[in-house]
């Protein structure tokens, strides 16, 4: 007879342990008892708050990866993947160049690739993943049109969706002026440049684009924040709004 | 009924002369003969409270008692007590006797405990009627269910389990793909040296293309704008109901014809657009594209 007790009588003890009991709820796979029924199911999708931005049933033809080629989930996922890189990158990362002063942006940007650990992989990592996500936004929104999943009761979802992609974009174009070489630099100019032609407040949109009349270390300043913390901000809350709703509105659409 | 019934002509004469249609007095004519065949074969037709006088023992004398009973029941026991009468088996396969019996025979059973109703257990027991009609329901029943039966699944373990799947091939396919292909850096910004050509990232690229032909404030401003704003209403003005691709030839049409060109310009715009953002061929003049 051993002295350690056996795995099972382990598992037994810790699932028996009011700590663990108050930290899964009833229906929890993870809580002793659990079993493969119908209420069990139920339970565990209902009692995570993960798993409940889902109903506790889905339509079985919406499992099928021909019809959403989860690409609503691929741009979620890699929405999820963008922060955790992102707030790695934060760490390693101030929003200062130019105007005399030193140029930290860049600096660290260099830093990034050539001294911190996995500093390059995270880097690369989150810029594939951001233009991946735009790709897959645009995708889901083509899938989305064709199975007319926009028609009533769903066409406000469209809107917010809409709205998504709009952020998408706006994210991933705040973000691409961050590294500060010449090619944030360049496509920022061609792209804020468009935004003077606006009628009537063309040379004020510019103006608080860009924090002043020319791309500058203001302009950085005001794009970092608006990358990591104003559109962020928004986005997840227009995600909700969108995930909720498509809850509300009967699930995935179809079968067509 | 598959097989061809006969016509009674005589009832379908009549009918005709009464001036019904064919149609119902051709039907009427074929449920006389049908009546007839069956008459003759000695089966029992109608509804059951006629059919008293044919099994022949539940007397008349039960149907004549019943009609009282039912006039004292006060405005409720009309309709059972009708059926009641005709001695025939209920739903619980018991005759009206048998249920009677049992019914004094539980009431005997528990004493007096029913004689605080009015007019007592006993009194209660000996009535020919058992219970009183309260209510019509409908046959379509009191609730309505109205969303449809779906085909569906649990989430858990169904969908949970391919969007784990989905979350590890993403993952890996990101972290491969990164560790492979390098992020550019370029020179550190210089806004006095312009690169040429300069260009949008690829996303916005089909609007820098669009800069070629139109005026900025077209190109870079009305369109988007525009375009949002549509983008946007789309399901407002899209009142085909229908989801089925065979009803939708013309918003497939449309849609795919601004995907189509989206994409063909952002294509151009990324691979066929060199210095000065004049054309160029990418297999002679090499790629001027940067992610």
């Amino acid at each position: 007879m051993s002295l350690l007790p056996a795995p099972d009588e382990v598992k037994k003890r810790v699932q028996d342990n009011v700590i663990w009991k108050s930290i899964f709820r009833p229906g929890s796979i993870y809580r002793k008892g659990y079993r493969d029924t119908s209420r069990d199911r139920a339970l565990a999708s209902m009692n995570n708050v993960l798993y409940h931005l889902h109903p506790v049933k889905v339509k079985r033809h919406g499992l099928k990866l021909t019809y959403t080629y989860c690409l609503g989930g691929s741009s979620f996922f890699l929405f999820i993947l963008l922060t955790i890189t992102g707030i790695f990158l934060m760490f390693f990362y101030r929003p200062t160049a130019g105007a005399g002063g030193q140029e930290l942006a860049y600096l660290d940007m260099q830093n990034l690739r050539d001294t911190v650990t996995f500093g390059d992989l995270v880097r690369n990592m989150h810029r594939w993943s951001a233009h991946l996500m735009v790709f897959t936004t645009f995708l889901h929104m083509a899938r989305v049109f064709y199975h007319g999943a926009y028609k009533a009761p769903r066409e406000f979802n469209w809107v917010v969706g809409v709205i998504l992609l709009v952020l998408t974009l706006l994210l991933s174009f705040t973000g691409y002026l961050l590294p500060w070489d010449q090619l944030a630099q360049w496509a920022v100019a061609v792209g804020t440049q468009m935004a003077g032609f606006t009628p009537v407040l063309g040379q004020q949109v510019q103006f608080v684009l860009l924090g002043g009349a020319e791309i500058g270390p203001e302009t950085l300043l005001r794009w970092y924040v608006l990358h990591v913390l104003a559109f962020p901000f928004i986005l997840t809350i227009f995600l909700a709004v969108h995930f909720w709703r498509i809850r509300k509105d009967g699930g995935i659409s179809g079968p067509l | 009924m598959a097989d061809e019934v006969e016509i009674d002509q005589k009832v379908y004469d009549e009918l005709i002369a009464q001036g019904k249609s064919e149609r119902i007095a051709r039907a009427r004519a074929k449920a006389a003969t049908v009546k007839a065949q069956k008459v003759a074969a000695g089966e029992t037709i109608g509804p059951r409270a006629q059919s008293a006088e044919a099994p022949a023992a539940a007397p008349a004398a039960a149907a004549k008692a019943a009609a009282p009973a039912a006039a004292a029941g006060g405005g409720g026991g009309v309709a059972t007590a009708e059926r009641a009468g005709g001695g025939v088996r209920g739903a619980g396969g018991l005759t009206v006797e048998e249920r009677q019996a049992r019914v004094a025979a539980a009431l005997a059973q528990r004493g007096n405990g029913a004689s605080t109703r009015t007019g007592g257990g006993a009194a209660l027991a000996n009535q020919d009627h058992t219970h009183r009609l309260l209510a019509m329901v409908p046959p379509t029943g009191i609730q309505q269910i109205r969303g449809k039966q779906e085909d569906k699944v649990y989430t858990w373990p169904h969908l949970i389990a391919s969007e784990f799947i989905a979350v590890l091939a993403w993952t890996a396919f990101v972290v491969i793909f990164s560790a492979l292909v390098q992020a550019p850096l370029r020179e550190l910004a210089n806004p006095n040296l312009t690169p040429n050509p300069s260009k949008a990232p690829w996303y916005f690229l089909a609007l820098q293309e669009l800069l070629r032909y139109f005026h900025p404030m077209v190109a870079g401003v009305t369109i988007p704008t525009v375009g949002l704003l549509l983008g946007m209403a789309l399901p407002y003005f899209d009142k085909n109901p229908s989801n089925k691709p065979e009803n939708r030839k013309t918003a497939y049409v449309a849609f795919t014809f601004f995907l189509v060109l989206s994409a063909v310009l952002t294509i151009i715009g990324s691979f066929y657009r060199g210095p000065g953002f004049e054309f160029v061929w990418p297999w002679t003049d090499g790629l001027y594209f940067e992610l």
